[in-house]
């Protein structure tokens, strides 16, 4: 019962002070789970960032269910997580009742147009970085041509053919597996 | 009635379906929940999305979490949220428990790594084009700070590596200053 009381509030922390995204938590996580409570060993730790980055969800909480599972099973990962979104769930709700009220007032309405134009400024760095990842080599940087046809073909049907982007993701994984197997060539 | 129980099920399974495929960070998931709830299902708008994605950015915890939170208070108030919220979550929690038992095999596995990896074009792809849309709706405005804004925010974080939160609350105070100028030109 300790335990998963200290991997709730361990989780808590991480939840409340990664600001900002996944990257600004795996220095918390590292903190709470290799230093101050020693459940993983930095090896593990290293494994735990690698098939974060590699399955899908957010990092916080595929920390919280690694560590939560090592530790104390399945109700180990479930206090973990709850730790890990409590933060999110009061301060975010709160800030969404705010939001509602006040969202007429001019003042705020100049504010939010603000943070509207600043959010695209972010999104377009976040996929820059995504696209330049995809049309160079893992290895040596060089231009990856098979990269680019892939993503300017699966934009296309995006975009200007309106296809379901989860399908064409999807698409995108098992063409590069296909190209590989038939070709040899992959991106 | 029915349609409000209606709502929540798209809600629920939208968001399962969204989380278990959100590689890459929280701008991705924010990606695909703009294509299926304005795009889509019309459940709020373009406007909508953007402060929601400001507001998550800026709170503290997972972006997709907070996102969830707030769309889904949008979309049906409490019960909404609830939803979305265990939509979000449950994906990563069980595909990790399953991992975590065989995970060096499954890292080093030659077939998953080049899937993984074809799937990355795809998720740039996702976000490049709502970069377009979202683009293309402040430029209409025709407001001079506005596009300067974008300019400037995306220098600050991708090649300054200043901290997102930050960023937003000094985008945040521009338009607090922008309407106070207003109010005293006018």
């Amino acid at each position: 019962m300790t335990l998963l009381l200290s991997l709730f509030l361990s989780f808590v922390q991480v939840g409340l002070f990664s600001i900002g995204g996944g990257y600004a938590a795996i220095p918390l996580i590292q903190n709470q789970a290799v230093y101050v409570h020693g459940w993983l060993t930095l090896s593990e730790f290293t494994d735990l960032v690698t098939i974060a980055e590699m399955t899908p969800g957010p990092i916080a909480l595929n920390a919280a269910t690694f560590v939560g599972v090592k530790m104390a099973g399945y109700w180990g990962a479930v206090a973990a997580t709850l730790g890990c979104i409590l933060p999110s769930l009061i301060i975010v709700s709160l800030l969404f009742f705010i939001y509602s009220k006040y969202r007429r007032l001019t003042t705020l309405q100049s504010v939010l147009s603000a943070l509207r134009a600043a959010v695209v400024g972010l999104i377009g760095s976040a996929a820059l970085s995504m696209v330049i990842l995809v049309v160079t080599d893992k290895v040596d940087g060089s231009v990856n041509i098979v990269g680019i046809i892939t993503f300017l073909s699966a934009f296309i049907l995006i975009r200007y053919f309106k296809r379901n982007p989860i399908a064409i993701m999807v698409l995108c994984g098992g063409f590069n597996l296909a190209l590989y197997l038939v070709c040899g060539i992959s991106i | 009635m029915k349609d409000r129980k209606g709502i929540l099920i798209k809600l629920f399974f939208s968001m399962l379906e969204i989380s278990a495929f959100t590689f890459g960070g929280g701008f991705v998931i924010i990606s695909l929940m703009k294509k299926r709830f304005v795009d889509v299902y019309h459940y709020l708008d373009e406007d909508e999305m953007l402060d929601m994605t400001a507001l998550a950015q800026a709170s503290p915890g997972p972006i997709a979490v907070n996102s969830a939170i707030l769309v889904g208070y949008r979309v049906q108030g409490l019960p909404g949220m609830i939803v979305s919220v265990l939509g979000t979550i449950i994906p990563p929690t069980v595909i990790i428990s399953i991992i975590s038992i065989f995970y060096r095999l499954f890292a080093t596995n030659l077939y998953v790594t080049l899937i993984l990896r074809g799937m990355q074009a795809g998720v740039a792809a996702i976000i490049a084009d709502v970069v377009f849309s979202l683009g293309s709706k402040v430029v209409k405005e025709e407001n001079f700070v506005h596009d300067a804004m974008i300019l400037l925010s995306f220098i600050a974080v991708y090649f300054l590596h200043l901290n997102v939160a930050i960023v937003i609350l000094l985008a945040g105070l521009v338009g607090f200053l922008e309407s106070r100028f207003k109010r005293s030109t006018e």
